[in-house]
């Protein structure tokens, strides 16, 4: 049944699925490889503890492509949605929360000044919303051997900047290699507001609020914007039920899914990728061969560093891809009760970071590879809009823990400096006392209890050092860089092997742009598939 | 020893004291850091020691890279062009090796000491690009620069006073072959290669034995008409064998500033080191698209009319200029004026006829001389002696 494929695709993340379900509407034979039990990687809902499940990695949906839905027909496939437009709340342990949804901001503390200077600040950075948006739609250009389509999308990115008018472009040149901190500093007084700026600028990546870098990540927040959403959405069986209804599309085009499925190596032939061999010991040959693994674990562990060129391995060897956050998971037996939350906040997106200087110190740690003993939360309690998730009465908190490292001194099983708790026992400690500030009530509801360092994510998704977007969004590993000079354009720099993760252009986040942008560029390659 | 009252910054070989001893001109140049002698007594007669008796070159300079482990053979595969694996113990292979651009970073020679343990000459400093292509290979890169030294010894005689230094056995070593012997309690290794195109070998041994191994040689070889050589007369007599030198004749691509300088090995007449059927190594992918686009230089080495040197001169045909000469001498024995060219595509065909433009100057009078030549198939000189096993006795 699997002669004749025209392309195997290692990996079915989202962006896996997605690069498949165009190829096959393109009409080439796919055969898609799988490593986990089920399909969606880091978009997955897991049990971890009995009767509770949850989105294990990612949870709230932001910004997936519109295109992409619309092209893949999800909805039709299974996708439905939980709740959307959600806002973000700041919490504050007295319960005087900031909320923040699009342009709309309310909090006891914030002035009619600040009100105007972040309406003013939303829809200048939402014209670089677009104007980002619209670049990630193409391949990046490929600046040394710029063919015309590579002149066309240069020039379109001149245009765009050019349409933006003088005055919003040369903020976006002062601005867009700068750091969030002073970014917020400069435009607000509200201590809250700018704290949640900085979190979401700093959110999947190794970076604190004062690192250069992080106005590039938080515009790469906002892109949703430009594709429909407003605030963050959850889908109904969490993030695991849109991998399904991806999948559904992709068999429905004729996409071969097989998982448990591990690949160990992409095979060359005369220098080009031409196959993959499956720890099974099976094979694979085709023409083309697409990674939708991290590139550390393309490059690194299945062509492996000796099959490619020195320059290239030294490239590989020097992407930063180890991650920052930790997710926990808490089984609760009730509701829980946030000091000044009603039910239908609990169901938005909570956030701890008190200021931006507590989220600074917050990353300092992760530096040394050491744990933030104050960390920052990106919380939700899924089964308040899903209660599926949880038994009758019962409910999930899920919370993305900034900063965590790869790895802490001595390992996570390791002894902390808390007697007689391992690093792992003894974060979990300091993240629930965290928590419990603001939800005094909740060590008491907790019957059950999952965090997973971005060493377990590793282990669990396969993306290696458990990095949200593959590799660190810098500066240096973005565009025609990324993830490093020499491969761009979705092609890897080796014949016949293509990238479509998100370590490839544009990035991380579940938003499918990657699998798009490569599949199309597979089939303006052509011929040799 | 160095001490703090040496008058210069520059390093010295292990040799040094018997260098300066012998060095009557006090002419001194500098060989990557270090202090070399560009002569010793008369450029002339130092080339016909190479030539006719034979003459003594200290080449501790070269970058030495032990390369040991069980992925040795492999990691020389992948970072140089040629096919390492058909190099045997025992034996030493002439390579270039290349950037990912296919650019020539360097060449030098690959010996292979024994089981997954290989020693790399090179003549630039490689130590970081030889520790990044370690990457994925088991394997361990030592610099051994400072604790091997080495001499040249080249010429017809120079068999003949290596072996009446006691090394027994050695005339049946054949070109490219390398063996050890016992020396003062360590191991001296001969290999039977060189940059002169003669008849020659080269010795390689721990430092703190150098002088020793200088004073027995240059005993034993006074029969022999042994003599030490500076660098001018070696240029010379490579120049006469057609061999490149690196820095001289192409920009190592690694330390070319302006994009377009380096060259490719095709470029530079060295595509026979170049094995396409090995399925990865530096600069294979942008090679096979040299091949397929064509390249855009040639090498040329030309026999020049007339006896002056056409040292830096332009090339030209039809009054039009295609290359630029970066070697070139008059060759004593050859009785050949050689140039070494660098011509752009598509000119270089053997038999073509050239025009080298050379100025010179007498006495402040510069003179420009149009020097017809033609371009030549193989280097002038390469006498039968040089590849005879045993070589005869001269
Ligand atoms: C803690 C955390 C929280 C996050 N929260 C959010 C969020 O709230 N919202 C959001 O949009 N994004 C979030 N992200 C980011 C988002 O999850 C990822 O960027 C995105 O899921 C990556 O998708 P992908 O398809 O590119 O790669 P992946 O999802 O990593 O898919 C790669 C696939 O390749 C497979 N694979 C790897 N190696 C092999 C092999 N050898 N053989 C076969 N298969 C292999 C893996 O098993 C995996 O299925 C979060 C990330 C983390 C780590």
């Amino acid at each position: 049944m699997t002669d004749k494929l025209d392309v195997i695709l290692i990996g079915a993340g989202h962006n896996g699925l997605v690069c498949a379900n165009y190829l096959a509407k393109a009409g080439r034979k796919v055969l898609v490889l799988e490593a986990g039990d089920s399909p969606g990687g880091a978009a997955a809902s897991r049990e971890f503890a009995p009767g509770y499940s949850v989105s294990s990695c990612a949870q709230w949906l932001y910004q997936l492509h519109s295109g992409v839905s619309r092209d893949l027909d999800l909805e039709r496939h299974g996708l439905q949605w939980a709740a959307r437009e959600l806002p973000s709340l700041l919490l504050d342990t007295r319960g005087r929360h900031l909320s923040l949804l699009g342009s709309r901001i309310d909090g006891e503390g914030v002035s009619d000044g600040d009100r105007e200077a972040w309406r003013a600040f939303h829809a200048r950075t939402g014209k670089y919303v677009k104007l980002l948006a619209r670049v990630f739609e193409s391949r990046p250009p490929n600046l040394v051997e710029a063919g015309l389509v590579d002149r066309l999308n240069l020039l379109k990115m001149g245009l765009g900047l050019k349409l933006l008018g003088r005055d919003d472009m040369s903020e976006l040149m002062r601005i867009i290699l700068t750091n969030m901190y002073d970014l917020a500093e400069e435009y607000f007084d509200n201590p809250q507001l700018k704290s949640l700026l900085g979190f979401d600028s700093v959110l999947g990546s190794r970076m604190g609020p004062r690192t250069p870098n992080t106005v590039f990540t938080y515009l790469y927040r906002r892109l949703g914007e430009a594709y429909g959403y407003n605030g963050v959405a959850q889908v109904k069986g969490g993030m695991g039920a849109l991998a399904q209804a991806l999948a559904a599309s992709a068999r429905a085009r004729g996409v071969e899914l097989r998982l448990g499925a591990r690949v160990t190596s992409i095979d060359m032939f005369n220098g080009r990728a031409g196959g993959v061999s499956l720890a099974s010991g099976e094979q694979f040959r085709a023409a083309v061969v697409v990674s939708g693994a991290d590139p550390v674990t393309t490059y690194g562990t299945l062509v492996g560093l000796r099959n490619m060129e020195t320059g290239m391995a030294r490239r590989v060897s020097q992407i930063r891809c180890a991650g920052a956050a930790a997710k926990l998971h808490l089984a609760l037996n009730a509701a829980p009760r946030f000091t000044g939350l009603d039910e239908s906040q609990l169901g938005q997106r909570l956030v701890i970071a008190p200021d931006l200087n507590y989220l600074e110190r917050a990353f300092n740690a992760v530096k040394y590879d050491e744990y933030s003993a104050a960390p920052a939360l990106d919380i939700s309690v899924p089964t308040i809009n899903d209660p599926g998730g949880a038994p009758a009465g019962c409910h999930v908190l899920s919370a993305i823990v900034q900063f965590a490292p790869y790895e802490p001194a001595g390992g996570w099983e390791g002894p902390s400096t808390a007697a007689g708790a391992t690093h792992r026992e003894h974060f979990t400690r300091l993240i629930l006392d965290k928590i419990a500030e603001y939800a005094p009530g909740i060590r008491d509801q907790v019957v059950a209890c999952q965090l997973l360092t971005p060493q377990d994510i590793e282990r669990d998704y396969g993306m290696r050092g458990g990095h949200w977007h593959h590799a660190e969004m810098s500066l240096d590993q973005v565009l025609m860089m990324r993830p490093f000079p020499g491969a761009t354009q979705y092609g890897s720099g080796l014949d016949g092997l293509y990238l479509c993760g998100a370590g490839a252009h544009p990035g991380g986040g579940v938003m499918g742009l990657a699998g798009r942008n490569a599949a199309r560029e597979i089939i303006r390659r052509g011929a040799r598939a | 020893m160095k001490s703090a009252s040496d008058a210069t910054m520059m390093l010295r070989t292990p040799f040094h004291s018997r260098v300066a001893a012998a060095c009557e001109l006090n002419a001194w140049g500098t060989w990557k850091g270090y202090t070399t002698p560009t002569a010793y007594t008369d450029v002339e007669l130092e080339y016909f020691a190479i030539r006719s008796t034979a003459g003594v070159f200290d080449l501790s300079p070269m970058n030495k890279y032990r390369i040991t482990g069980p992925d040795a053979e492999a990691y020389l595969n992948r970072l140089v062009t040629r096919d390492v694996s058909k190099i045997r113990a025992g034996r030493v292979g002439y390579t270039v090796w290349c950037n990912d651009a296919g650019q020539v970073m360097d060449d030098g020679t690959i010996f292979h000491l024994g089981e997954n343990d290989y020693r790399v000459c090179a003549f630039a400093r490689a130590t970081d690009w030889l520790h990044w292509s370690a990457l994925g290979f088991d394997v361990e890169v030592v610099d051994e620069s400072d604790e091997v030294a080495a001499l040249a010894v080249q010429g017809p005689t120079s068999c003949a006073a290596l072996l009446a230094m006691g090394l027994v056995g050695l005339e049946q070593l054949k070109p490219f072959g390398l063996t050890m012997f016992p020396f003062e309690g360590g191991t001296l290794m001969v290999s039977r290669t060189g940059f002169t195109g003669d008849l020659g070998y080269e010795l390689w041994i721990a430092a703190d034995k150098a002088e020793l191994l200088w004073d027995r040689l240059f005993e034993a070889g006074r029969p022999h008409l042994i003599k030490p050589f500076g660098s001018d007369a070696l240029d010379m007599a490579r120049i006469e064998a057609g061999f490149l030198q690196a820095g001289v004749d192409f920009v190592p691509a690694e330390s070319a500033v302006r994009s377009g300088r380096s060259r490719s090995p095709y470029e530079l007449g060295l595509g026979w080191l170049v094995d396409m059927d090995k399925p990865v190594f530096n600069g294979r992918k942008a090679l096979l698209r040299e091949q397929a686009r064509g390249s855009r230089y040639r090498f040329a080495m030309l026999d020049v009319d007339g006896n002056k040197p056409a040292s830096h001169s332009f090339i030209l045909s039809g009054g039009k200029k295609v290359g630029t000469v970066t070697s070139a001498a008059w060759c004593p024995t050859a009785k050949t004026n050689v140039a070494f060219a660098q011509l752009e595509m598509p000119h270089g065909d053997v038999g073509q006829e050239l025009v080298a433009e050379i100025y010179y100057q007498r006495e402040l009078q510069w003179t420009r001389v149009m020097a017809p030549c033609r371009v030549i198939g193989a280097p002038v000189f390469n006498p039968p002696r040089r590849r005879a096993v045993p070589p005869g006795a001269f």
